[in-house]
């Protein structure tokens, strides 16, 4: 008796590529790859996220205004409270989808789906994967933006033409918080791990001057609002479309300059930990 | 001889299934505490942390410039006034959390419900175990929510406890009817967060929960009256300070908010039912 | 023979336009093990869960140790272990735990179940493993994770669907040697298999499903007797050429049978006619002579292999 022998040609492992190619210049394909899901399963979800902060301007801007009368903004201007609450709403809206985007969505990838280490056995690097997911979290970023920004315009809560830059501000907001998000998110292992970050923004989206100034906390309070960072990119935000824009608006870009460099170089690092070491 | 045996066999199984059949709910309850167990640690400090920052924010922070803008609501404060809101829409938020994708995942993408059902469980019983589970986890919510509410000395009135019932109804009227939405969907692109969005979210910011309803033009003041979340505030508000509405009013929310979870409740053993023994 | 604890009569199940089970009878006695064999789609999974009391027939008639199933689903279940085919072990939960909670939906004591657990924990070869995330788990380890499970009630019927899916040989070795100690203690099994090498040893009596129906009944040793001969002869002369060489095969062996990537000579002596062929000119380039088996009855019976 013979035994059918059938030798197959094993293909061989793709060598390991060298230390220095964490960036093929590639982050395109990552994108494209997200789109392309998105776009195929729930991009009406994606739309839908622009109603969110919709409804809080309305609900507050209306109900909660007609308690509160005019706010008093840092640099003491006199607004609407609705014209009050919607820069911060923007930023916050930055915030919330950059973090989900960066925390969720790529944990969920990394985890379950073992999406990345497909990518990284191709010719992509990790900074292709971690550039890449970032881009398409600023521009879903970009979407929402644009949109709040046409509502508060036909609301009339724009209040200067510097309104414009909010969208770049909006942009910036969002890049810190993703890449801060994704670094973080390499570092986690469990789903309850992951609902501490959901936490932890809770107090950030209530006591960042959202819905009413600062002045009203103790002064060690207000030190420990100014120390997080969606304070500062309230604070940027505010005062493009309430037209209040003096220098100190630099120290708060500074603050998310700091934010994304970090973020990125945590990122890649623990990248290049999991995947190809 | 063989005949006996057969009945003997059947009798065995009767007599096994005794117990399952009286208790299986609280096995299925059991079985989700075990779960919950692995998640206390965010529970418990979100169920402190959360009232804190949410009583600070604006019974504190918010409420200080609402009141130094001269406006009072029905002769309280501001923190008097929102507190027992907020009560109510933490009972909704962990009702969300309970029944939305544990529930999905049970049938779905863990699908403990199939496995369950092998043993003498039936799908009422599955249904039964969740809710009851819930309810506890709901009561330890809603118990802390008070206990801080009277550390941020929110209550002014004796009868204040009773806002603890009303936050678990509403989250039960809310939790069940989300349970059983969530019990037939068959995939997740999405509509879970859609949910959240569309219906939560509005609930939450138009229910009375910031300000009165009044506050609205009258063509949208129908959100707040189907609303678990409004009846179960106006409950607690009664509760808490007093608030005066007339007795038929109060017996309307507790009416909706009851005729709704046994509404959800019921529906969704059907569709347990419909779904397990397909 | 003992009273059936199985009686299955034109049992039926319809989804829609589409009928899973179309008519099925059976019986299974106590303490009998039994096979239900067919390719993918046939049904086996279907008359499963209708066996398992979980799905509600369409019609026909059904009885389990006396009882029926509409009605009396929790008693029956009672008395039953089940495997499903796909595990639905309790993924948030750790390996140890999921046997305590199910042990509890039988009514069980507390302190009885921890130590059916730990026993259980021991037969799965998962004691050191009690602690761990039933996620991190090998796909092996959660199939016997699986069958443990089945075992804390000391089931009177054990209901195995594809059983060893996934186990490796000595897993599976381990697995129908304890299958056989149940059946030695009286247990009674049904189970499914798309191969029955094992399951020939393991059956006492086995139908062939396809398509909801049954194609034939009868012990392992009588339906090789009566659908296919004693030995098959398995020639291969590459994919492209099987069909055209089969051709020139008439009457050598009793029947021959092509399939894409081989061709099966039904024969008495094996070896005999290998040696036909090759003096007939024709190199295979690899040849195997082996018993016929079940795959060959199933085979023979619907046109189709069994491993598609
Ligand atoms: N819940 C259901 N809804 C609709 N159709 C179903 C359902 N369950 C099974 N079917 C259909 O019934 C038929 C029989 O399926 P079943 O799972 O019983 O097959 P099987 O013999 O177990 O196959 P396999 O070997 O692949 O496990 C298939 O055509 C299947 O698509
Ligand atoms: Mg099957």
């Amino acid at each position: 008796m013979s035994a059918p022998v059938r030798q197959e040609s094993l293909s061989s492992a793709p060598g390991r590529r060298g230390v220095g190619s964490l960036y093929a210049g590639n982050a395109r394909s990552v994108m494209l790859r997200g789109w392309e899901a998105t776009r195929s399963t729930n991009w009406l979800v994606i739309l839908s996220g622009l109603f969110e902060p919709v409804f809080y301007l309305l609900a507050l801007g209306v109900g909660l205004g007609a308690l509160v009368g005019r706010v008093t903004t840092t640099t003491g201007e006199q607004v609407s409270y609705a014209a009050f609450i919607a820069p911060a709403l923007l930023a916050v809206a930055a915030m919330n989808g950059a973090v989900y985007d960066s925390t969720w969505n790529v944990f969920f990838k990394m985890r379950f789906a073992r999406l990345y280490e497909g990518m990284l056995s191709t010719s992509l690097g990790p900074l292709d994967v971690a550039t890449g997911e970032i881009l398409l979290a600023l521009a879903r970023g970009a979407l929402y933006a644009i949109g709040f920004l046409i509502v508060m315009q036909v609301l009339g809560l724009n209040l200067s033409w510097w309104a414009l830059l909010a969208l770049p501000a909006v942009l910036m907001i969002a890049f810190g918080f993703a890449s801060v998000g994704m670094a973080v998110t390499s570092y986690m292992k469990t789903f309850q791990q992951m609902d501490w970050i959901t936490f932890l923004m809770l107090p950030m989206f209530l006591f960042s001057a959202t819905f009413y100034p600062l002045s009203v906390y103790p002064e060690w309070i207000q030190h420990v609002i100014q120390a997080l960072p969606l304070w500062h990119g309230v604070e940027i935000v505010r005062a493009l479309t309430t037209g209040a824009v003096d220098v100190g608006i630099l120290w708060h870009g500074l603050y998310y300059a700091v934010m994304i460099v970090l973020g990125l170089v945590f990122t890649t690092r623990r990248l290049r930990v999991l995947f190809l070491d | 001889m063989s005949a006996l045996e057969t009945r003997t066999d059947a009798q065995a199984a009767i007599a096994a299934a005794t117990r399952p059949r009286r208790w299986g709910f609280w096995y299925v309850a059991e079985h989700r505490f075990r779960v919950m167990r692995s998640y206390t640690g965010t529970v418990v400090v979100a169920g402190i942390g959360s009232p804190v920052l949410y009583l600070y924010a604006l019974g504190v922070g918010l409420a200080t410039i609402v009141d130094a803008s001269g406006t009072t609501i029905g002769g309280v404060s501001y923190l008097v006034f929102v507190a027992p809101a907020l009560l109510a829409s933490a009972g909704i938020t962990a009702a969300t959390e309970e029944f939305s994708y544990p529930v999905f995942l049970g049938y779905k993408w863990n699908p403990t419900f199939t496995g369950i059902h092998s043993s003498p469980i039936t799908p009422h019983q599955i249904v039964d175990g969740v809710i009851v589970s819930v309810v506890v986890r709901l009561t330890v919510n809603m118990v802390l929510f008070y206990l801080l509410m009277l550390v941020f000395g929110a209550v002014p009135s004796a009868t204040g406890f009773l806002a603890i019932l009303a936050g678990l109804l509403g989250g039960l009227a809310f939790g069940t009817m989300l349970m059983s939405y969530t019990s037939t969907l068959e995939d997740d692109t999405g509509q879970i967060a859609m949910v959240m969005r569309f219906i939560v979210l509005p609930m939450t910011l138009f229910s009375g929960t910031f300000f009165p309803l009044a506050q609205f033009p009258l063509w949208l003041q129908w959100i707040g009256w189907i609303s678990p979340l409004w009846h179960s505030t106006e409950l607690a508000r009664v509760a808490t300070y007093g608030y005066a509405e007339p007795v038929w009013l109060t017996a309307v929310h507790v009416l909706v908010l009851v005729g709704l979870a046994v509404f959800g409740w019921v529906l969704s053993r059907r569709i347990a039912v419909r779904r397990l023994e397909k | 023979m003992p009273e059936p604890v199985i009686v299955a009569r034109d049992l039926v199940k319809t989804y829609g336009e589409l009928s899973a089970v179309d008519g099925i009878s059976f019986e299974v006695a106590a303490g009998e093990s039994f096979g239900l064999l067919g390719p993918n789609g046939a049904g086996k999974s279907t008359t499963m869960r209708m066996v398992g009391a979980v799905s509600t027939r369409t019609s026909g008639e059904l009885s389990i140790l006396g009882l029926d199933p509409d009605g009396s689903g929790p008693e029956i279940r009672s008395q039953l272990g089940v495997v499903p085919q796909a595990d639905n072990l309790d993924t948030e939960l750790r390996v140890r735990e999921n046997l305590l909670v199910y042990g509890r939906y039988f009514g069980l004591p507390r302190r009885q179940v921890a130590a059916r657990a730990d026993e259980l924990l021991a037969f799965a070869q998962l004691e050191d493993k009690g602690k761990a995330k039933v996620d991190a788990l090998s796909g092996g380890m959660k199939r016997r994770l699986t069958i443990a499970r089945a075992l804390i009630n000391d089931p009177r019927i054990l209901l195995l669907d594809e059983p060893t899916t996934g186990l490796d040989p000595q897993a599976r070795h381990v697995l129908w040697d304890r299958l056989f100690r149940l059946k030695e203690q009286g247990t009674t099994l049904l189970l499914t298999r798309h191969y029955m090498d094992e399951a020939e040893q393991l059956c006492d009596r086995l139908v062939v499903v396809d398509k909801g129906v049954i194609m034939a009944e009868g012990t392992p040793a009588e339906l090789i007797r009566r659908y296919s001969t004693r030995e098959v002869l398995e020639v291969r002369f590459g994919s492209d050429r099987n069909a055209a060489v089969a051709e020139q095969l008439h009457g050598i062996g009793e029947r021959v049978e092509v399939l894409p990537d081989r061709i099966l000579v039904y024969t008495d002596s094996g070896e005999a006619d290998l040696v036909r062929i090759t003096e007939a000119g024709l190199r295979p380039v690899t040849s195997l002579v082996r018993r016929s088996s079940l795959e060959d009855v199933f085979l023979r019976l619907t046109g189709r292999s069994l491993i598609e």
